[in-house]
């Protein structure tokens, strides 16, 4: 199977989630084919469904003055924080009967950040319970994922550098023990979006099972 | 012919899922494929599709229900009938043709089936018409159903609503004495609830603000004076010191700041921190300062014992705690009493300043109003942009004359403007 890259580069949140729309609903109907795309977000925090407000530190005028603006997700799981720091990777993927299980599709976003942090010479893992990846206490990747007929939607945030301030202003995913860090911090070197990119491109084909052909934004835009 | 819709698996090791929304509403035609309803597990949320085009006939499970996969949860029709709740009501009078609305068609047939005049209502149907689980309960506790306000669909009790009403009931029962009881409706003049209206009686947590609102303005003679505050250098001074409050576990927010100028203020003009007693002033020496928290219940005001014995870094880390304990119900009881004086913090939702209620047996209240950048004129007539707020205060003139109260307020925006960093 055949899976569109697209990288849009740094994307609003907003500006994300209604391209999201519009892909689930030409994927729904099949215009197009499954899409990965692989974004950064500015600074924002999003709220999932579940009462997200109670783990927001400050009121969300407090966190906008600070340059964090506060949205709904519309998504799973409850509240996080977005930054350039991180590679996110939306899958817009109709998962075929085989497939059609959200929780295979929530360890399978786990096991790509898994096999990348292995590349890098980290032993990550998952905590039964505590959907996303950790390194020990503490989590480099956070996952929430909405399905329409059997299309997801949202995915998955990686943190590359310690741009990561935008945690302090919650408690991440609404618990209170967890820590967040980065690839760079972990590793202790910098390292390049191109190398982080490839890697994870790499091990999203293998886990997925779906062949990546990049295209370019406007290529996909011209198909919705 | 109608068709089931079944709660889908939406994985292996998933049994169960909550109904988040639903999209449509009893009587609404949906598409096949449609997205019908919203349904979460934990971090995924799946919109199900409709298996067939129909008309919504009914639908099982309200909102915030967790329900097990395999079950079926909603019914659609080929035909647009009336609704389920119409057909179980007996309905000899004339159906009328008019297709819509649906409610006004249930309400009608409900009608004809009583006698005029009758205390029927859509609500009540709707109510009774509350899951099998939750009838056997009500039934096994002995409680008309039509008693319990419901939060489902439709407002109908779930069982989450009946639990807590469950929960609520011997306290209400215990709440017997006169005082407690006392109605606080108003008289003559109180509102007669209509059919339509949906009664819901106090929380107990309601009834003692309630009341203690009604003593409070009966006891103490309101006055309220307001100043403005520039809080540009505290501003300043608290992102600049943020980090390195942080590193100790503390967020510096600008309440802190406030508490402190609030306990400069009480040491200049200490009747603010009084209480009356029979024709006497008792100045008290304790400072301890309450903060109104607002929680999705209601609102508590846990209290800061010696706050005039806390630097600012004593203070923020107090205000975080007792906000979380708040937020979580962990406070212990002690923790809100004994205060000597109030400060509340509308700014937070956006308001500018308010008129508070004095909380007894205090004197005063502060009401913090939000920051926000204004052009003001300063010195030499030139206009900046400065971070500005209002403070309000609300005394009971009873013992505070109006120039003390203008006084405290004074050093308190004095000592706000000029903020002392070494404090910091």
């Amino acid at each position: 199977m055949t899976t569109y890259l697209v990288k849009p580069g740094l994307l609003d949140y907003s500006e994300a989630l209604e391209l999201q729309e519009r892909l689930v609903e030409a994927r729904k109907v099949d215009r197009i084919d499954d899409v990965l795309l692989l974004l950064r977000h500015p600074n924002v925090i999003t709220l999932g469904r579940a009462n997200s407000r109670t783990f927001l530190k400050y009121s969300d005028q407090e966190c906008a003055v600070a340059g964090y603006p506060v949205v709904e997700a519309g998504r799973g799981g409850e509240v996080t924080f977005h930054g350039p720091g991180q590679l996110i990777s939306y899958p817009i993927l109709k998962l075929g009967p085989e497939e059609r299980d959200l929780h295979l599709h929530l360890r399978r976003l786990e096991q790509v950040s898994i096999e990348v942090c292995a590349e890098f010479g980290l032993d990550a893992h998952r905590v039964v319970g505590r959907t996303g990846v950790w390194l020990g206490s503490r989590k480099i990747a956070a996952i929430g994922v909405r399905a329409r007929s059997w299309v997801t939607f949202h995915g998955m945030a990686f943190n590359l550098t310690d741009e990561l301030e935008g945690f302090n202003w919650i408690v991440p995913c609404g618990i209170g023990d967890a820590l967040v860090t980065s690839l760079e911090r972990e590793v202790g070197r910098p390292v390049e979006w191109a190398e982080l990119e490839e890697s994870f491109e790499k091990h999203f084909q293998k886990v997925f099972r779906r062949d990546i052909v990049e295209i370019a934004q406007s290529e996909l835009e011209v198909r919705l | 012919m109608t068709t089931d819709v079944i709660m889908p698996q939406l994985g292996e090791s998933i049994t169960e899922g909550t109904i988040v929304n639903w999209f449509k509403k009893v009587g609404d035609w949906v598409e096949k494929d449609e997205s019908l309803l919203l349904i979460a597990t934990d971090k995924v949320d799946a919109e199900v599709p409709s298996p067939a085009s129909g008309f919504l006939h009914e639908l099982c499970y309200p909102e915030n229900e967790t329900v097990p996969i395999d079950t079926v949860i909603a019914r659609l029709t080929q035909e647009k009938g009336a609704p389920r709740a119409a057909e179980t009501a007996p309905a000899p009078g004339p159906a009328k043709a008019q297709p819509e609305p649906q409610e006004q068609r249930v309400l009608q047939a409900v009608g004809a089936s009583r006698q005029a005049g009758s205390d029927s209502s859509v609500e009540e149907l709707r109510r009774v018409r509350s899951s099998p689980l939750v009838r056997r309960m009500a039934a096994e506790h002995n409680v008309n159903l039509t008693n319990v306000s419901g939060t489902g669909i439709t407002g109908r009790v779930t069982k989450k609503d009946f639990v807590s009403f469950l929960e609520r009931r011997p306290e209400q029962v215990e709440a017997t004495t006169p005082a407690a009881r006392k109605s606080l409706d108003t008289g003559k003049y109180a509102y007669q609830p209509v059919a339509s209206d949906r009664l819901e009686p106090f929380s107990p947590m309601r009834g003692q603000i309630a009341d203690h609102m009604v003593i409070s303005r009966d006891t103490s003679v309101h006055v309220t004076t307001v100043f403005e505050v520039d809080m540009t250098r505290v501003a300043r001074l608290r992102s600049k010191h943020m980090q390195r409050y942080e590193e100790s576990g503390v967020k510096l927010s600008y309440l802190p700041f406030i508490l402190n100028a609030v306990n400069k203020g009480i040491s200049q003009y200490p009747v603010i921190n009084s209480a009356v007693v029979d024709r006497s002033i008792a100045y008290r020496k304790e400072v301890n300062l309450g903060m109104a928290v607002a929680v999705d219940w209601g609102l508590l005001v846990p209290v800061i014992r010696n706050a005039d014995e806390k630097s600012l870094l004593g203070l923020a880390r107090s205000v975080g705690e007792l906000a979380d304990r708040a937020r979580t119900r962990k406070l212990s009881p002690d923790e809100l009493q004994g205060g000597t004086f109030t400060v509340t913090n509308p700014g937070v939702f956006g308001s500018l300043f308010g008129t508070p209620i004095i909380n007894q047996p205090q004197v005063a209240i502060m009401c913090v109003g939000t920051i926000t950048k204004r052009p003001v004129v300063i010195e030499d007539d030139a206009i900046a942009v400065r971070h500005m707020m209002y403070l309000a205060l609300s005394f009971d003139h009873r013992v505070i004359d109006g120039a003390t109260a203008d006084r405290f307020m004074k050093t308190v925006k004095d000592h706000l403007e000029q903020f002392p960093e070494e404090l910091v």
